[in-house]
């Protein structure tokens, strides 16, 4: 942890280096994800409800997708360029440290421009919380951190599928990036108003509705029932399988690399 | 000691042919070829001996290099590094080697080389007595006292390359792996690095292991030379010995010029291994 510390200023460093590209970067992640939150407005300047969800309960979606994500993205950038470590021979060097593998590649990188982005998941939350007409609870809060957190683990898990892809191919491989940045995309909506088999996709294949779907109904009062409380955390074991298979890959690369 | 036993190495490697209609068609049937790059290498290597290893490219030194390394697991063959096998115990054995690998730094570009010196000294867990010590003896012997606080990206390169020489011995490693260290440096950065290379091989008896192509790198610090080609460990010798090899059959090829300089012999040698 002392370590990640010391990469984290490492990478403050190098960033502060060039600010204004890093103030154009953040303020470009702030203004795409205000986009995305003008189509929300407009959306329901016509329409009182989508899927049953008023306006605010749809921003709360939003915002604890975007927030998730961009968690996930200032965290697991390394996952996210793995191809251009692979390509340069960073990981050749990653390999020859006495260091646990995933752990290099997280400190790899670290993208402060996700802030952006970040800032404007809380301007919105900030915004709708008060005017959702939820009663803030303990258990209710508690939720709202669940989505969050376990979000930007599974966003996680993504990414480091995203990378081990790339042992095999070498290539990014852009078709991970419906499951990303289409999640967090159309992760504005509840997830139920795609249809049945989305829903059963993304409940049972990649656990994205487990974050945002279920506990949402328990946090908008749909439901009593405190098991969708903890939903969340069961998409935590989507996990080991992202876990598993980049070691596979690993195992590839080392058989195969060059 | 290093000691390598029958080690080969194949990569499957897709045929990629010309043309759209073979791009197409590649597309629904794949066709692989197999490519070794190593086939039966076997050497050892005693504590601080500073061998050379040359051959021409693509000959299988670098495969070589990453194996010991424990960056590849090889098909086939044993590799006894201090005790342990490189693949399988890779993060005890990376804390005792160096490597600089001369084409890719590890030096962060934008932030000043000390920073990165201590980001590694916190990654190898160095006690901050023994970096202190590494670091003030390194930084004198290739005079870089005053570049310390310049960011990676304003060094030339042989500025850089001797950074990144410091860079791979601050944890006290017993063997140093160089691959190509010299490579495009200009004559004084050259020379710095050579005399560097050898005194840390008299003085802490560092075993230096080193790949090159400037022979001259070879005739400056090493007695003993393997030489590989397609895959195969082809000579195994002093300089004496391979110059003696080279000049008998370049005395026979260029009816009766000797080969002197260095280069000159090695291509001779190339030629005859048609390699």
């Amino acid at each position: 942890m002392k370590l990640y510390a010391k990469y984290f200023s490492m990478h403050i460093k190098s960033q502060m280096q060039y600010k204004l590209s890093f103030f154009f970067t953040c303020t470009g992640q702030f203004l795409v994800a205000f986009a995305t939150f003008l189509s929300i407005h407009f959306l329901f300047a016509r329409f009182d409800s989508v899927g049953g969800f008023t306006y605010e309960e749809v921003l709360i979606c939003f915002a604890v997708m975007i927030m998730a994500f961009s968690l996930s993205e200032l965290i697991g950038r390394g996952f996210d360029r793995f191809p251009i470590l692979l390509g340069n021979g960073g990981f050749d060097r990653i390999m020859v440290r006495p260091r646990n593998v995933v752990f290099q590649v997280l400190a790899s990188q670290v993208e402060f421009s996700r802030l952006g982005r970040f800032i404007q998941a809380v301007v919105v939350l900030a915004f709708a919380l008060p005017r959702s007409g939820i009663d803030w609870t303990w258990d209710k809060i508690l939720t709202l951190i669940f989505m969050i957190v376990c979000g930007a683990f599974l966003f996680f898990g993504l990414f480091v599928i995203y990378a081990a892809f790339t042992f095999f191919t070498l290539e990014g491989l852009e078709f991970m990036n419906i499951l990303t940045d289409g999640g967090r995309e159309h992760g504005r909506l509840p997830f139920s108003v795609y249809g049945d088999g989305v829903l059963k996709f993304l409940t049972y294949v990649v656990p994205l509705a487990l974050v945002q779907y279920y506990p949402l109904l328990y946090l908008t009062g749909r439901t009593e029932d405190m098991r969708y409380m903890f939903v969340p955390i069961l998409a935590l074991l989507f996990l080991i399988p992202c876990r598993a298979f980049f070691k596979l890959g690993m195992r590839k690369y080392k058989s195969t690399g060059s | 000691m290093i000691r390598l036993e029958n080690i080969s190495k194949t990569f499957r490697v897709r045929k990629r042919n010309a043309g759209f209609g073979r791009a197409l068609r590649a597309l629904f049937s794949r066709e692989y070829e197999d490519i070794h790059a190593l086939r039966d290498v076997s050497f050892a290597v005693n504590d601080g001996e500073m061998v050379g290893y040359i051959g021409p490219n693509g000959a299988g030194k670098s495969t070589t290099i990453k194996i010991m390394c424990g960056v590849l697991t090889p098909d086939g063959g044993a590799c006894d590094i201090n005790g342990r096998t490189p693949w399988k115990h890779r993060v005890a054995h990376v804390r005792d080697i160096g490597v600089v690998f001369g084409q890719r730094s590890q030096l962060w570009w934008d932030v000043p080389v000390i920073d990165s010196f201590e980001l590694i000294r916190d990654i190898y867990k160095t006690p901050q007595a023994i970096y202190k010590r590494n670091l003030d003896e390194l930084t004198d012997a290739l005079e870089l006292a005053e570049i310390l606080k310049t960011p990676a990206r304003s060094l030339s390169l042989g500025q850089r390359m001797r950074c990144e020489v410091v860079a791979s011995l601050l944890h006290d490693p017993k063997i140093l792996f160089l691959d190509e260290p010299t490579i495009g440096l200009d004559a004084v950065s050259k020379i710095a690095v050579r005399q560097f290379i050898k005194r840390l091989n008299a003085e802490r008896g560092t075993t230096v292991l080193l790949t090159t192509h400037d022979m001259q790198d070879i005739e400056a610090l090493t007695e003993r030379i393997i030489l590989i080609g397609k895959g195969q460990i082809l000579l195994d010798g002093t300089l004496e010995t391979l110059r003696q090899r080279a000049n008998i059959n370049a005395s026979e090829m260029t009816d009766g010029n000797i080969a002197t300089d260095a280069e000159a012999w090695v291509a001779a040698l190339y030629k005859e291994y048609e390699i």
